[in-house]
């Protein structure tokens, strides 16, 4: 994955707009946080939730960046966001990592069912 | 250690294997003991993407099958995968599961059959097929039952089970060890570096496992 470039990614989300979407929407601190540091452990993924997308955008906050994408009748949400990928020429990949490459938070989008 | 016919290995996600039992599995291949995986996800959800980074979610679970099968043939076992999804096993129909591995089970017809405790292992993951696993043997005819190795890993096991029945000292087999460790290369340095966060050196790295994870100890379950 690369770095976000605020230009791209916007002009892909855009492409995602009034079409129905399938999501990936994920956030974790790993199982093993309160094993190793006294962490409560919270996480939620949801797979393959489909949507339709009215409005769509990513904003700069400093090094990282929030995803806001509007439904129908609410909203999906993601911060954290350090670094996407096109994958498979049409999967749009979001992700927020800390400095030792761990995956915290996750945002996808694609016209097709991810791989379950 | 008694010889065996054949032990059989049941862990959730690529590298459980590695970190838990590499010692112990050498320790038997050494013997000529046929050792099998069964490996129970892809560790499709898993956190490590690399460092740097070079997996995404959507390829993490292909890299992760590859790094699986490299640690496999550095330990000299047999591999066989359970095809369930990282995080889920706790939700699946706990029967379906037991019922699943035990056709496997009864088609290897193993002496010894090695898995976390149930509710001692942290990871859900772990508690969900160590229990499934247990209840696999228990559906079996007496006679026909392997015996089981049960490993803990919570911070409290020796409180709360009692020290373990068996405890390999696994330094003898330490290099072995970190080549199988470090085989799953997206999730080595990133699970080692938890351990001690300061370096990623191989000769830390060589030092942690030696440290942490240098004995393998496990519960003998005892059926009712
Ligand atoms: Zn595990």
């Amino acid at each position: 994955m690369k770095q976000i470039n605020l230009k791209q990614v916007q002009q892909l989300l855009n492409s995602f707009l009034n079409k129905t979407v399938y999501i990936h929407l994920e956030t974790t601190n790993g199982a093993y946080a309160s094993h190793l540091n006294k962490a409560a452990n919270v996480g939620a993924f949801i797979r393959n939730a489909k949507v339709n997308l009215s409005h769509c955008t990513i904003v700069q906050d400093k090094d990282t960046y929030r995803v806001g994408l509007k439904m129908d009748n609410g909203w999906i949400y993601a911060e954290g966001i350090t670094h996407w990928e096109l994958y498979e020429e049409t999967k749009l990949l979001m992700a927020g990592h800390d400095p030792d490459g761990r995956l915290m938070v996750a945002l996808q989008l694609s016209e097709t069912p991810f791989e379950n | 250690m008694e010889k065996e016919k054949h032990v059989v290995v049941i862990y959730p996600h690529p590298d459980d294997e590695s970190f838990g039992a590499a010692g112990t599995i050498t320790a038997f291949r050494k013997q000529n003991v046929p050792v099998t995986y069964l490996c129970g996800t892809l560790g499709e959800m898993g956190r490590n993407m690399g460092s740097p980074i070079i997996a995404n979610r959507e390829t993490i679970p292909k890299i992760r099958e590859k790094e699986l099968r490299d640690a496999c043939q550095v330990l000299d076992i047999e591999l066989e995968l359970l095809g369930y999804r990282d995080k889920t096993l706790e939700f699946e129909d706990p029967e379906k599961v037991a019922n699943h591995i035990q056709t496997i089970l009864e088609q290897i017809e193993p002496s010894l059959v090695i898995t976390h405790y149930p509710k001692h292992a942290v990871h859900p993951d772990h508690n969900a097929l160590g229990a499934a696993v247990i209840r696999a043997v228990q559906q079996m005819q007496p006679n026909d039952r392997p015996k089981v190795w049960a490993q803990a890993i919570t911070n409290t096991a020796y409180e709360d089970l009692g020290l373990p029945d068996i405890s390999h000292d696994i330094m003898k087999y330490l290099d072995k060890k970190v080549e199988a460790i470090l085989a799953h290369k997206t999730q080595a340095a990133g699970i080692l570096g938890s351990f001690k966060p300061e370096s990623k050196k191989m000769e830390t790295m060589k030092e942690i496992v030696k440290e942490r994870l240098g004995k393998e100890e496990f519960y003998i379950w005892k059926f009712s």
